[in-house]
């Protein structure tokens, strides 16, 4: 027997060092004539090099790939600069709407914010004065009853789809989507049209909440079924097989097993509808003092607070109570998806 | 560390003189010197090396997870295609190692086919199209395609089968027709290796014997390496076998030699128990 | 002969296997059936209430509401309707304008970074990208809207400019008057920038169920990345492709805030994008809702109706789309 060493495991196949050099340098080289064309030439402005810079360094690589290898390659090449341009294109303006919000917002955030609301304030008032209590009452008291109606209703819906598989399974597929697809102002001027007009004659944080309804059921019936859809065929047919009824097996399996499925489906209904403006600026009759009554009388809410500060105010301290709104808002949907994503990592229990 | 084979053994595996008169004329061949693998920290494949003369068919055999199919996947640089995966060792492709620096993969898998366990032909295309798929691929500039599809259909077996039908679509084939049409699609880019994994485990008994038919055939003009759990297969089709296992570790090469010989007096006592069917 | 009848006649039909479930299986599948036909249920009130509210407005302005571009209604001294003429002809342009130069703007971005994102980005640069794109994609419409009016506007206006100076013998770049904000082009870059996260997510969550045996066949071939993308990727995803885009589509045929926030509404047919008047069918629902009276509601419940059934048609277009060309290249 011999004994032998084993060799370092290697990726000789990876970009080495050198051409990792080669690729930087043309980049820089890009770099500096795009810096050269915006000089001198008819080009300006951060466009301008913006513009000159991709091509020239997409140009260069391409060169550079067809003398070392061939114009395969080379063509590759230029897909990688055209998909890299697609994501640089895609993440701009997340970094320029996540920046604008944090350094507009951050002057329109005081601690009376919670306390107050602004039933006695204007909007042009300084920030200390007045405040989005309200605001974050409403739209609470508006998403918790949304979410009433929304997750039986989209749960039903996503075990028809999985467990039911009937013969409308493939319509109703396409009318969740169709739903999904719904325009949050259709909402609004439904529930005006077959609530409000005839019925009720006042709009209130209920109807707010009915509007929002119709917007949040194709989220947590979607996000519903790929969770069920989770669940091991197994553990259905281990269930029947037991002797239990598809109602046991359901409740008593299915359904405990996507647990934090089903609280990611919620968690994702809410971010959907929490910053919905359209509807509630029909619906809700957007108040500005606390009100404590869904069922009656106008109702404030996170979206309209920012909404009427934009639109109503025009000094510094609306617009900072407009961007503190906003980051406000952001911040909620921020957790939201960090929850769903910390539950969406451990998927199904 | 690692025990690996006997030194017997490794001279049994690197003895040229084994190789069947004749071959070394073609001058070609694929050979690997202590090829190891990882799949990230898991070391699957250490320290294989073994020639395959121009002309010639090689069977690799052994039980699953022995590290068979990740050693034939290193030898057209498919080995990379998962992201943990790692490699040291060398491959040489005419003296040439397939590794070196500066590489061009895409000329190498033109040269090293390969064909899979599933029949997998481009859904997309038609029969014809699916054939010289391989051109396209790699942008080969051909000027008698005609030709080219019509030999390649032949030298898979193919032809007479499908001269009618070349605007179909290759879902439309049986499993057997797909896979011999892989084989075309795989000969349409003139390799000078033809690499195969498992290529009838998913194939009846009658396309399995279609399919050996046609890698006798190929065997004629290019160097075949055929990965296979059915021993019978093994005997039927190559002129070398070499046995892999791995007992637990890493998947080692425990034995080659020609055919003939592996199956009726091979040397390693655990190649005697695999092929006469004590394990595996 | 007779043997093979025989055979033929010994086949027995398959029986039907039934089983009568029992009552508490009976109530459950009921409720849940019940449930899940709430969307059907749903849809069909939308419909119903939106035209018992907005119909007699369809009969009365007949088919100019679709075609005629003013909107005015003159009331007398009592507060009667003296005459109206309601049209949203140039809402409906509008809002075909705008969704347009969104899908053709944001489609090939969302596609290009799709691409990245499932054959270039590696490990946990890949998953951040991912997460990023996906939160992207649950920022509310305000946001974009404000956004676009307060930070995207002065340069989206740059290029418009630039485009009209360079292109401006097209006619669709020429603009009567050097005015360049809130134009159909701004109010389509913005919702461009709303669609691109949701169609990126659509379009890579496509291309990375792309069979991995075809991938390695390509490969084998001696395949670069490109040829690889075109010969498997691409047809094996263009079903979903167009589907999400057409979906990306409906999302920027609907939205309201941020277009009302970057559009100017003029009841005018427009079709030099980079010209400040546009419109849009449901911003004008918002722009006019608050000093509408009864008739006004009517008609803007009726423009609604109009709004739902386009945004409907578009979903059922997608889905036919995704059937079509999804089972071609799977």
């Amino acid at each position: 027997m011999t004994v032998q060493t084993i060799p370092q495991p290697g990726k000789p196949w990876e970009v080495t060092v050198k051409q990792r050099t080669a690729t930087g340098s043309l980049i820089a080289l890009a770099f500096i004539l795009a810096a050269a064309t915006v000089k001198f030439s008819g080009l300006s402005g951060k466009l301008g090099f913006a513009v000159s810079f991709f091509f020239l360094a997409t140009f260069l690589i391409f060169v550079q790939q067809l003398k070392l290898r061939d114009s395969q390659a080379a063509k590759d090449a230029v897909l990688g600069s055209f998909a890299m341009l697609g994501i640089v294109l895609t993440l701009i303006p997340i970094v320029s709407i996540v920046s604008t919000v944090v350094i507009k917002g951050y002057k329109g955030i005081h601690p009376n914010l919670l306390f107050k609301d602004m039933a006695l304030n204007s909007v042009n008032d300084p920030i200390e004065q007045g405040g989005l209590l309200h605001a974050l009452v409403g739209t609470s008291l508006m998403v918790a009853g949304a979410l009433v109606i929304s997750f039986p209703i989209g749960v039903l819906t996503a075990l028809y789809l999985t467990e039911i598989r009937g013969k409308f399974a493939r319509p109703i597929k396409f009318l969740v989507q169709a739903m999904s697809g719904v325009p949050s102002i259709v909402a609004g001027l439904f529930i005006l049209s077959s609530l409000v007009y005839p019925v009720t004659k006042e709009l209130s944080g209920i109807m707010g909440s009915l509007a929002l309804t119709i917007l949040m059921i194709p989220t947590i019936a979607r996000t519903a079924e790929e969770m069920l859809l989770l669940i091991p065929n197994d553990l259905r047919e281990a269930g029947v097989a037991l002797g239990a009824t598809q109602w046991r097996t359901v409740s008593g399996v299915v359904v405990p097993a996507a647990k934090s499925g089903l609280v990611t489906a919620i968690i994702l209904g809410i971010a959907r509808i929490i910053g919905e403006t359209a509807p509630l600026l029909l619906v809700s009759g957007g108040g500005d003092a606390l009100n404590l009554n869904p069922t009656s009388g106008a109702m404030g809410s996170l979206p309209y607070y920012i909404w009427k500060a934009f639109l109503t105010g025009g000094t510094e301290e609306a617009l900072a109570r407009a961007w503190g709104g906003m980051l406000i808002l952001l911040a909620f949907i921020f957790i939201l998806f960090g929850l769903a994503r910390y539950l969406g990592g451990r998927k199904v229990a | 560390m690692q025990t690996t084979t006997p030194s017997s053994l490794a001279s049994v595996a690197n003895n040229r003189d084994q190789r069947v008169p004749g071959t070394n004329l073609l001058g070609t061949g694929l050979e690997t010197r202590g090829v190891h693998a990882w799949f990230g920290k898991k070391h699957v494949l250490s320290d294989v090396s073994l020639d395959f003369a121009a002309g010639t068919v090689t069977a690799l055999i052994g039980p699953s997870g022995c590290g068979k199919s990740t050693y034939l996947r290193t030898l057209n640089r498919m080995h990379e295609f998962i992201p943990t995966a790692a490699l040291a060792g060398e491959v040489l492709l005419d003296g040439q190692d397939i590794y070196a620096p500066g590489t061009d993969v895409t000329k190498i898998r033109l040269k090293v086919g390969m064909v899979f366990q599933k029949p997998n032909p481009f859904p997309s295309m038609t029969i014809g199209e699916n054939v010289l798929s391989g051109l396209k691929l790699a942008q080969l500039k051909k000027s008698n395609t005609d030709d080219l599809l019509e030999s390649c259909l032949m030298r898979a077996g193919l032809w007479s089968e499908v001269k009618d039908r070349l605007g179909e679509h290759g879902g439309s084939l049986s499993g057997g027709q797909q896979q011999r049409l892989c084989i075309a699609r795989a000969l349409a880019v003139q390799p000078q290796v033809l690499l195969m994994d498992e290529p009838c485990s998913a194939l009846d008994p009658g396309s399995t014997f279609r399919i050996e038919e046609t890698i006798s055939e190929l065997a004629k003009s290019m160097t075949i390496v055929i990965v296979t759990h059915n021993m019978q297969q093994a005997a039927r089709v190559s002129d070398y076998t070499a046995f892999f296992l791995s007992d637990g570790g890493p998947g080692v090469m425990v034995e080659t030699a020609p055919t003939s010989r592996i199956f009726s007096a091979p040397v390693d006592k655990r190649t005697e128990d695999y092929v006469t069917g004590r394990f595996g | 002969m007779t043997l093979l009848e025989n055979q033929s006649a010994a086949i027995p039909a398959p029986r039907e296997i039934t089983t009568k479930p029992r009552l508490s299986d009976q109530i459950f599948r009921a409720i849940v059936t019940l449930g899940g036909m709430a969307s059907l249920v749903i849809l069909g009130l939308i419909a119903l209430f939106l035209s018992l509210k907005g119909f007699h407005i369809l009969t009365e302005e007949k088919f100019s509401f679709i075609t005629e571009s003013r909107w005015e209604v003159i009331t007398g001294d009592t507060g009667n309707i003296e005459e109206s003429n309601l049209g949203i002809g140039a809402m409906l342009v509008g809002t075909f304008l705008s969704a347009l130069i969104a899908i053709s703007v944001g489609v090939p971005i969302a596609v290009l970074s799709a691409l990245y994102l499932t054959f270039y980005a590696r490990g946990s640069a890949k998953k951040i990208l991912i997460s990023l794109i996906d939160l992207m994609a649950a920022f509310p419409s305000l946001l974009y809207g404000f956004w676009g009016f307060f930070v995207f506007m002065a340069s989206a206006e740059y290029w418009a400019k630039l485009l009209n100076k360079y292109l401006g013998f097209v006619p669709f770049f020429d603009v009567p008057a050097p005015i360049f904000e809130r134009s159909p082009f701004i109010a389509g870059l913005v919702l461009a920038i709303m669609i691109i996260p949701i169609t990126t997510s659509i379009s890579r969550e496509i291309f990375d169920q792309t069979p991995l045996d075809r991938v390695q066949a390509a490969y084998a071939l001696g395949a670069s990345k490109l040829s690889m993308i075109r010969a498997v990727v691409i047809p094996y995803g263009r079903g979903g492709v167009i589907g999400g885009a057409m979906l990306g589509l409906g999302r920027a045929m609907g939205e309201t805030v941020a277009v009302y926030t970057v559009l100017n509404i003029v009841y005018q047919i427009n079709w030099q994008v980079l010209f400040g008047a546009g419109g849009n069918v449901a911003s004008l629902i918002l722009l006019k809702f608050g000093e509408a009276g009864p008739y006004e509601v009517d008609a803007l419940m009726a423009a609604g109706l109009i709004l739902f059934i386009l945004t409907l048609l578009v979903n059922a277009l997608a889905d036919v789309l995704i059937n079509r060309f999804g089972k071609k290249g799977r």
